[in-house]
């Protein structure tokens, strides 16, 4: 009896977790009139209120085709999104494997200082980087460019410190065979570290992916010019007037974000619990 | 000595790059801040702490450091009791367990901005909540702009948050050996004894960091904050991200600068306890 509830009340939350991608997927598929016809309660003068049924009743691609064919601002968004999700990706690979591999097996100076400078710097959150970040960019005239906000955040350090979790679980027995062996410290990196530690360069790079995907905060501060935004700040302008628009952008945008997901759950899982486990 | 020296310095080179990065992007940008934060906006003078006595005294800063603490004061607790209870459910379940998992973590995968579309009919004064409300004959409101917002602000972080939690719970009940129980059970000990003399102390040293970063994530939940309400919402969750928007929008940089120092601060006390629990783990 008492696992019964157990399971029922898991359920509902399950439910719960996966409910707005139903919602979002079934508003999607609605024509205009079924669409204009259940929202009509939030419009001025509305009366009765807002259904959603888990199915639309006539299901058509009619919103796609038209956010596809008739809104070209949606792809520039689109590929503004894509730009600056890859360029902070890639700039995070090149600086921040390295490092990782750097703190968690080599030894110099100030190693632990420094370290701990780059935990206490993940912890902070955008309001308090807001005003350097701004004089930062003024000063290098980068304000209101894609480069700017990609150089913001390449220097994140989260990624360092996810990796450094990964890399330090690589024995040290191995790096040591393969310097005993003659291999020089980048060839140990690059055939000792870069293998073992590839499952944490995935698992950083899943986590990133959804994050700057998602990005808001730095692109909504800096970035004036409406043709530069990404995704993330054009959909909640689209108003419930356009609603089979929205709908259908909103898809648009999760689609890549639940094919990483899908592909990299694995890796999520891995990467959420190396921040917190020490192995 | 030589060899000594050379060992010495293994993998700086590797850091360096990125230590570059960091420090001309982030610490020496911040270190000027903290300067500025002693300074006249206008005239550029020293102006001790008069900077601090504006943001301490300023009500629309104490009413967002006030919401900002008593969202961290709710939500923590909350989702960390939440996911502890869904992941032991999950633990004693035989089959599924990876079905369930997925479920609780694709909320990660969804951009806030898609969600907004659901919290905008859902929370609307006509919206699907007013209904439900309305079959049971009770008043709709526009949620939104009640004190019922705090609440949606936090159910929709435990929301985000719950698989991301459920996940680390998972990884530490499957720390604890199995033979513990066994022990236990054969000395006579029920289900309720299991739980508060064995899972819970071995959980404890994993509840200190899945604490921090759910404080880490919850710093995300102004997204949802804005998209939702935009620049002023109702007083009950207006953050500090929202008055440091509204600061910027207003170019007040002495009030910016210290209280980007404060906010540093308080983190960085905060990620003072951190470290000394990590280190305690060794």
């Amino acid at each position: 009896m008492w696992k019964k509830i157990m399971l029922i009340l898991l359920a509902v939350l399950a439910f719960a977790a996966v409910y707005p991608i139903c919602f979002l997927l079934a508003g999607s598929l609605m024509g205009t009139g079924e669409l204009q016809e259940n929202l009509s309660a939030a419009q001025e003068g509305g009366a009765g209120y807002v259904r959603m049924p888990g199915l639309p009743q006539y299901p058509t691609l009619q919103s796609y085709v038209e956010l596809l064919l008739d809104s070209p601002e949606f792809f520039v968004m689109f590929w503004n999104s894509v730009k600056l999700t890859a360029g902070i990706l890639l700039g995070q690979l090149l600086f921040g494997v390295p490092a990782a591999w750097g703190f968690a097996k080599g030894s110099f100076p100030f190693r632990k200082l420094l370290f701990t400078i780059y935990i206490l710097l993940m912890m902070m959150p955008f309001q308090v980087l807001m005003l350097s970040d701004y004089l930062l960019l003024d000063t290098m005239r980068l304000l209101d460019t894609h480069a700017g906000l990609v150089l913001l955040s390449v220097f994140s350090t989260f990624p360092v410190f996810l990796m450094y979790r990964f890399f330090d679980s690589v024995p040290d027995a191995l790096v040591e065979a393969a310097r005993l062996d003659g291999a020089s410290q980048w060839q140990v990196f690059l055939y000792v570290g870069l293998p073992l530690g590839s499952p944490g360069i995935i698992s950083t790079m899943v986590l990133g992916f959804l994050e700057y995907w998602n990005l808001m905060e730095p692109p909504m501060t800096f970035l004036k010019s409406k043709q530069l935004w990404p995704l993330a700040l054009y959909l909640p302008n689209i108003s419930l007037e356009e609603a089979g628009a929205a709908f259908a952008a909103s898809v648009m945008a999760l689609i890549p974000a639940i094919l990483v997901f899908l592909a990299g759950q694995d890796y999520l899982e891995k990467g959420i619990v190396a921040a917190a486990v020490k192995e | 000595m030589k060899k000594n020296i050379k060992k010495n310095q293994t993998g700086f080179l590797f850091v360096l790059p990125s230590l570059l990065g960091v420090l001309f992007f982030l610490v020496i940008p911040f270190a000027d801040v903290v300067r500025r934060s002693f300074l006249g906006a206008l005239s550029g003078a020293w102006a001790g702490l008069a900077n601090y006595r504006t943001v301490f005294s300023n009500t629309a800063f104490r009413l967002a450091a006030g919401n900002t603490l008593r969202f961290e004061a709710v939500c923590i607790p909350l989702l960390l009791a939440l996911s502890l209870f869904t992941a032991l459910i999950l633990n004693s379940l035989k089959s599924h367990i990876q079905f369930y998992k997925s479920c609780f973590l694709i909320p990660m995968a969804i951009p806030v901005a898609s969600a907004v579309l659901l919290w905008k009919v859902l929370f609307h004064e006509r919206g699907l909540l007013s209904g439900l409300l309305h079959l049971f004959h009770l008043p709709g409101e526009d949620w939104m702009r009640t004190p019922w917002a705090f609440w949606i602000l936090i159910a929709s972080y435990l929301w985000k948050n719950l698989g991301y939690d459920v996940v680390l719970w998972l990884a530490g009940l499957s720390g604890i050996s199995p033979s513990l129980y066994e022990a236990a059970r054969v000395d006579g000990a029920g289900r309720r004894q299991c739980f508060w003399y064995i899972t819970l102390p071995s959980l404890l040293p994993s509840l200190f960091t899945i604490s921090v970063l759910s404080i880490l994530n919850s710093f995300k939940v102004f997204r949802e904050a804005y998209l939702a309400a935009g620049d002023y919402p109702h007083e009950s969750m207006y953050l500090l991200q929202h008055l440091f928007n509204n600061w910027y929008r207003d170019l007040s940089m002495d009030k910016m600068a210290a209280g980007a120092v404060i906010h540093a601060g308080v983190i960085f006390l905060m990620v003072l306890t951190l470290k000394r629990a990590w280190d305690g783990e060794d």
